[in-house]
């Protein structure tokens, strides 16, 4: 893979810059978003997070067991504040 | 390998244990530990709503936050910071609906102004002007300080980090401090699940587990941790400047520079605990007061809601003392909520205190003592 692939689309960070954060020593994912926000985008890390993954597992040596994926927060999908609003009140 | 032994363990690695850390190795005083159970700012510093602001009611709150602001402006110059804290001044608007409001309102700007803060209360209209997209219904006015704003957490975070390392402090990530040993009633040493490090001085600066950190050495803290829930929006072009608070609605607003709006609301209701899930109700309900109160996000997208922990104490004011009963264990914890505004003073006194230096602020008020004292001074102005 090229370093100028982009891997985290939202946030439009190449491999370059992914793998210059980890060797930094954001030795993790929940590490890394908060650095170069990898994963903090619209897609929230659902395009972007295994190939990150993969990253961090070449640069630390650690095996996949090793390192947790990211915690999972809702809302599954981007939703309209408008939407949020209304809840399950269809009638209004 | 581990250090077996340090002149000072700071258990934390949130914005406040590494702006000690910074402070500490700056006044000479480099044999610094930091443990940090997870990763820096894992906690409530990572969590928070990145505001800051100077706009307090109380004279120690205003003073500690002129002080802090006055060094976030030179932060990246002061640590030599290489990427940016995304410092952003625009201001703080906080929103008044009852006339009890504007009442407090006023007490708090003639003594911030005194104090050197240059807040002023303005009518509906000019807040308007200065949030062109805000529903002014019901507004009888605001309070308003164009020196207020937002900072990045981790990037301020990572930058005292950086520059406590650089001058010598060891930093331990996925490090729990398990136990405090004492002999008597002096510290001994601090047992991490990685090993023992020996030393005479700890610092709790654990945030949201400051409880837990007091309860290895014997100590019941007059502090308790309550759940604050936040959430998140797509990116969009600059449209909002200021933070927006209301205290009546217990919500805050803001849009940093990156484009994201990040919102959060206080719930009277939350229990006390360390609980840090989320619920689809705040999603709701403050959903339905960004929409009332700033009609045209309705389109905005949120993708992403968390949680974090406040540190409380009787009187929202934090507590920065060394322990009477226990020499040697120093506390910066039960911030309140508003920790991250105020670290970079914190750092400061804090060090200072633990070298035996003449502290630069009367933070001996904010001493455990105060409430047996009685002696509080409550803040009133807080989300």
């Amino acid at each position: 893979m090229k370093d100028d692939v982009i891997l985290c689309f939202c946030e439009d960070l190449t491999r370059e810059e992914v793998r210059e954060a980890i060797k930094k020593g954001s030795d993790s994912f929940e590490a890394l978003k908060r650095l170069i926000r990898c994963g903090m985008g619209a897609c929230q890390g659902k395009t972007c997070e295994e190939n990150i993954q993969r990253e961090i597992m070449a640069i630390t040596g650690k095996t996949r067991e090793e390192l947790p994926l990211q915690r999972q927060r809702p809302p599954s999908v981007g939703i309209f504040l408008q939407d949020a609003a209304r809840g399950d009140n269809d009638e209004k | 390998m581990m250090k077996n032994s340090a002149e000072v363990v700071i258990i934390g690695g949130g914005v406040v244990g590494c702006a000690i850390a910074y402070n500490l190795a700056k006044m000479g005083c480099t044999d610094v530990v930091v443990l940090e159970k997870e990763y820096l700012t894992a906690g409530a510093t990572g969590r928070c709503g990145a505001g800051i602001r100077q706009q307090w009611g109380t004279e120690m709150n205003c003073k500690l936050s002129k002080a802090s602001m006055d060094t976030f402006e030179v932060l990246n110059e002061m640590l030599e910071y290489p990427v940016d804290i995304e410092l952003k001044q625009n201001g703080y608007l906080i929103l008044a609906y009852e006339e009890k409001e504007i009442e407090q309102f006023k007490k708090n700007i003639s003594l911030q102004n005194r104090l050197g803060i240059d807040s002023r209360l303005i009518s509906p209209e000019e807040a308007r002007e200065i949030v062109p997209h805000l529903n002014i219904d019901g507004l009888l006015g605001a309070a308003f300080c164009g020196r207020d704003g937002h900072a990045n957490p981790f990037h301020v975070t990572q930058a005292y980090a950086d520059a406590a390392k650089r001058l010598g402090v060891e930093i331990y990530t996925y490090t729990s401090c398990m136990d405090i040993e004492r002999e008597g009633d002096q510290i001994t040493g601090v047992v991490t699940d990685k090993g023992k490090i020996k030393t005479s001085k700890v610092v709790n600066a654990a945030g949201g587990y400051s409880d837990l950190i007091g309860n290895m050495v014997g100590l019941e803290l007059p502090v308790f941790s309550e759940r604050h829930q936040i959430m998140v929006t797509e990116p969009v072009n600059p449209l909002q400047g200021p933070m927006v608070i209301s205290f009546y609605h217990h919500f805050y607003c803001q849009q940093v520079p990156h484009g994201a709006f990040i919102m959060g609301q206080g719930d009277p209701n939350e229990p006390k605990g360390h609980n840090i899930g989320h619920s689809w109700q705040f999603l709701q309900e403050l959903s339905g007061k960004i929409v009332r109160t700033f009609p045209v996000l309705k389109d905005l997208r949120v993708v992403r809601q968390w949680s974090g922990l406040y540190n409380i104490t009787p009187d929202s004011q934090p507590i920065l003392c060394e322990a009477p009963e226990v020499p040697g264990f120093y506390m910066a914890i039960g911030f309140s909520g508003h920790g991250f505004m105020i670290a970079p003073i914190t750092g400061v006194v804090m060090a200072e205190m633990i070298l035996g230096k003449e502290v630069s602020m009367p933070v001996h008020k904010l001493d455990l003592g105060r409430f047996e004292r009685g002696e509080l001074v409550l803040e009133p102005s807080v989300v």
